[in-house]
C-alpha cells in the first residue's frame, strides 16, 4: 500500500505513522538552498557540530565531576588523570567552549555583512541573537564549574555586577548566588543551570532557528531571494538540493574545522593562557583576590565596555547598562537597517566603512578587555564603545545618503 | 583598505600592552620531558626537599613510576617516605591546619603550579633566593619578592648576594634593581651543578601538571594526519558531487 510519499516497505510504515520521508524531503533533499554559498555560509553548520559536541562530552564529564565545592577541583583533575580518555575529552569541552564563540562570532558577522537578518528573516536572526545570549549564559556558568581562581573570582565579578542595580541588587545577587559569597550553593545550582536548564533551551532555540530558516530559505551573498525566479518544475534556477550538495561540502569544512579544533586539543589546550586561563590551575580561595582578574576571551568585548564607563551619580550602573544594551541592540538590529539592499557587495562606501570601523573596535575591546586598565586603555575602550554604538545608531539615516549599486535578479558567478 | 586598517590597528596594540607591562625578568627553564633521567633526578629533589611541605595530591606514585620510567618496587624504596601505598596519591603527613599556624600559610598543593605559574617563573623562583637578614628566614627572592617559604635548598646551592644596578628614573629618584647575585657562601653544589638540579625538579614538576602531554602531543600527531587526509577524500567527493552545479 502505497502512501503520500509513495514509500512502501519499512519506511512506508513509518511514513504512515510519523513524517519521516516528508521531513528528509522539506529540511535536506527537496530543502533548495542558494548555489553561490562562500566560505562565510560553513559557520552554521559547524556551530552545530560544536554544541553537539558540548553535548556529548558534557555528559561524559558529568559522570566523573562532583558538584561540590570541596571536591569540584580534584574531581576536574580526576578525570584529566585517573579517567580513561578524561584529559581528552576535557579538552574537547574546554576548546570546544571557545571555539562555540569563535564559530558563532564569524557565523553572525557573515548575518551582518550579507544583510540575513533583514525581511523575510528578522526571526531567524531574533532566535540567533537569544542563542547568543543563552550561549553567553551557557558559558559563564560552566566556567564557574572547573572552581578555579578565575572561575570563582570571575563569577564574583560578574554576580556583583547585579548589585550596583538600584535598591534591589544586593538582595538580587544574594539570590543569584544563593549566598553571601559565591559557594558552593552557587556552584550547585550553575552545575544543575549549565547542564540541563540552559542546554535544554539553547536546543529547542537551535531547533526554532533552523525552521525559521528553512521557512523563508537561505540568504546568499548576493542577499537575492532565489524564490523569486523558478523554473517551470517550480524550484528555483539558483537553489540546489541541501542534499547532497552542501552535505558533502560541509564536510569539507568539518574536516578543516576538525583539523585546526584537533591542533588546539592535542598541541596547545591552554591556546597561551586564552582558552584556559594560568590563574584557574590554583584552585578556588575565597580569601585570596587575585591581582588581576580577567575574564575568557569571548566576554572581553563586552567586559571592556563595562569597564569603559564611568560611574556617574554614585552609581556603576552605567558600565552595566551599556555592556547589556551592546547585546540588546542586536534584537533591534532588523529594524534599525532600513537599506533595501541586503548584501554589503551592493551597498555604498559608507556602510563597508562602517562595518570595518565596527568591527576593527569589537576586535580592539576584546583585546583591551582581558588586561589591566590603564587611562590609554579607557581612553581607547571609550572610543571603540562609541563606534560600536554609532555604527547601529547611523544606520536608519544610512540610506538617505548612501549610494547603493543595482542588486542582480539572480545570483552572481564566483 | 579594510586589510590595512586592521594591520594598522594590529601594530598600535603592542604599544598598549608595553604601556604598563613591565615586571621582572624571567629566565628560560631548558626542560625536557622526554629526559627520563631529569625526571627521576626531579622526583628524588621533590620528595627529599619539598615533599615535606607540599603535596602532589592529585599526583599517584605509580602513575609517576609508569612515565618516568621507575618500577612501583624502586618508587615503594626509594620515593615513598610516608608509609603511602603506592596507588595512593603523593601527599604529605602534614596537617593543613598546623601548617598554617607555623607558615602564615598553608604551603599550596604542588600539583599544577607549573601550569598556573608557568615553568620559566618556577626555575627563576628556585634559583634567584638571596640573603636579607630583614627577612623572618633570613633570605628574600629576586621573583617572588617577600615570599614565606624558607630556602630549602640552600645547602645545595649555598647562600648568594643580591648586586644592584642602580638607574635614575626621569624625576632623579634613584631605583635599585638586582642585576645577578654572587656567591658568599658555597653549598654542595656548584653553581652549573645546583642549575642542573633545578631544572631537573622543574622538568618533573611540569610533568606533574601534566602527566598526559607527551603521549597527547604523539597522539595528536596521528589525529591531524587523518583528518588531513580524510580532507583530501571529502574534498575529492565534493568536487564530484558539485560537478554538474553551473
Amino acid at each position: 500500500m502505497a502512501n503520500t510519499q509513495g514509500t512502501t516497505g519499512l519506511l512506508g510504515w513509518i511514513d504512515e505513522r510519523f513524517p519521516l520521508t516528508k521531513m528528509m524531503r522539506e529540511h535536506l533533499t527537496e530543502y533548495y538552498a542558494p548555489k553561490n554559498f562562500n566560505f562565510w555560509y560553513f559557520f552554521g553548520s559547524l556551530a552545530l557540530l560544536v554544541l553537539v559536541n558540548q553535548i556529548l562530552t558534557g555528559i561524559w564529564l558529568t559522570m566523573s565531576y562532583k558538584p561540590s565545592a570541596a571536591d569540584a577541583f580534584g574531581s576536574v583533575e580526576y578525570i584529566m588523570r585517573d579517567v580513561d580518555w578524561g584529559w581528552l575529552i576535557r579538552y574537547m569541552h574546554s576548546t570546544g567552549a571557545s571555539a562555540f564563540f569563535i564559530v558563532v562570532y564569524l557565523h553572525m558577522f557573515r548575518a551582518l555583512i550579507y544583510g540575513s537578518y533583514k525581511k523575510p528573516r528578522e526571526l531567524i536572526w531574533i532566535f540567533g541573537v537569544v542563542i547568543f545570549l543563552c550561549l553567553m549564559a551557557e558559558a559563564f556558568m560552566g566556567y564557574l564549574l572547573p572552581w578555579g581562581q578565575m572561575s570563582y573570582w570571575g563569577a564574583q565579578v560578574i554576580i556583583n555586577l547585579f548589585s550596583a542595580i538600584p535598591g534591589i541588587g544586593p538582595d538580587l545577587s544574594v539570590w543569584i548566588r544563593g549566598d553571601y559569597v559565591v559557594s558552593d550553593a552557587t556552584l550547585n545550582r550553575f552545575f544543575s543551570l549549565h547542564v540541563i536548564a540552559v542546554p535544554l533551551v539553547l536546543v529547542g532555540l537551535v531547533v526554532a532557528h533552523i525552521i525559521a530558516l528553512h521557512e523563508v530559505g537561505s540568504n546568499n551573498p548576493d542577499g537575492v531571494e532565489i524564490k523569486k525566479v523558478k523554473g517551470p518544475d517550480g524550484k528555483p534556477l539558483d537553489g540546489i538540493p541541501f542534499h547532497p550538495y552542501y552535505t558533502v561540502k560541509d564536510l569539507v569544512g568539518v574536516v578543516v574545522f576538525l583539523i585546526f579544533f584537533s591542533v588546539v586539543i592535542f598541541f596547545m589546550p591552554e591556546m597561551g593562557g586564552y582558552f584556559l586561563e594560568h590563574p584557574n590551575f590554583d584552585p578556588a580561595d575565597p580569601m585570596k583576590t587575585p591581582a588581576h582578574i580577567a575574564p575568557v576571551w569571548y566576554f572581553t568585548p563586552f567586559y571592556a565596555m563595562l569597564r569603559a564607563v564611568p560611574s556617574f551619580a554614585g552609581t556603576q550602573i552605567w558600565g552595566v547598562i551599556v555592556m547589556f544594551a551592546a547585546i540588546l541592540v542586536l534584537f533591534f538590529l532588523p529594524w534599525l537597517d532600513r537599506s533595501p539592499v541586503k548584501s554589503i557587495r551592493y551597498r555604498g562606501f559608507l556602510f563597508k566603512a562602517g562595518m570595518v570601523l565596527f568591527v576593527v573596535s569589537f576586535l580592539i575591546l576584546g583585546y583591551l578587555g582581558a588586561l589591566p586598565p590603564d587611562p590609554l586603555r579607557t581612553a581607547l575602550a571609550q572610543t571603540c564603545t562609541f563606534i560600536y554604538f554609532a555604527f547601529f545608531a547611523a544606520l536608519p539615516f544610512l540610506p538617505m545618503i548612501e549610494k547603493t549599486k543595482p542588486v542582480p535578479e539572480r545570483v552572481t558567478e564566483q | 583598505m579594510k586589510k590595512m586598517l586592521i594591520a594598522l590597528a594590529l601594530l598600535a596594540l603592542p604599544g598598549l600592552t608595553m604601556a604598563s607591562s613591565g615586571g621582572s625578568h624571567l629566565m628560560t627553564a631548558p626542560i625536557d620531558l622526554h629526559n627520563k633521567a631529569s625526571l627521576q633526578k626531579g622526583a628524588k629533589l621533590f620528595v627529599n626537599y619539598c615533599m615535606g611541605c607540599h603535596s602532589l595530591e592529585h599526583q599517584r606514585y605509580n602513575r609517576m613510576a609508569r612515565d618516568i620510567g621507575l618500577t612501583d618496587e624502586q618508587v615503594k624504596d626509594n620515593l615513598i617516605f610516608t608509609g603511602a601505598k603506592v596507588g595512593d596519591t603523593m601527599r604529605n603527613a602534614m596537617p593543613k591546619a598546623d601548617a598554617k599556624k607555623w607558615f602564615g600559610v598553608t604551603p599550596p598543593d604542588l600539583t599544577l603550579i607549573a601550569r598556573s605559574r608557568g615553568v620559566n617563573y618556577l626555575y627563576t623562583y628556585l634559583l634567584t633566593y638571596y640573603e636579607d637578614p630583614s627577612r623572618p628566614y633570613g633570605v628574600n627572592n629576586a621573583a617572588f619578592p617577600n615570599t614565606g617559604m624558607p630556602h630549602v635548598l640552600w645547602q645545595l646551592q649555598g647562600m648568594q648576594k643580591p648586586v644592584y644596578a642602580v638607574h635614575k628614573d626621569a624625576e632623579g629618584h634613584e631605583n635599585k634593581t638586582i642585576e645577578g647575585f654572587e656567591l658568599v657562601q658555597p653549598g654542595s653544589m656548584s653553581p652549573p651543578e645546583y642549575k642542573e638540579a633545578i631544572v631537573d625538579l622543574v622538568n618533573f614538576l611540569a610533568y606533574v601538571g601534566e602527566p598526559i602531554q607527551l603521549e597527547r602531543q604523539q597522539i595528536g600527531i596521528w589525529v591531524v594526519l587523518f583528518l588531513v587526509l580524510a580532507f583530501v577524500v571529502f574534498y575529492l567527493l565534493k568536487k564530484e558531487y558539485w560537478k554538474d552545479v553551473h
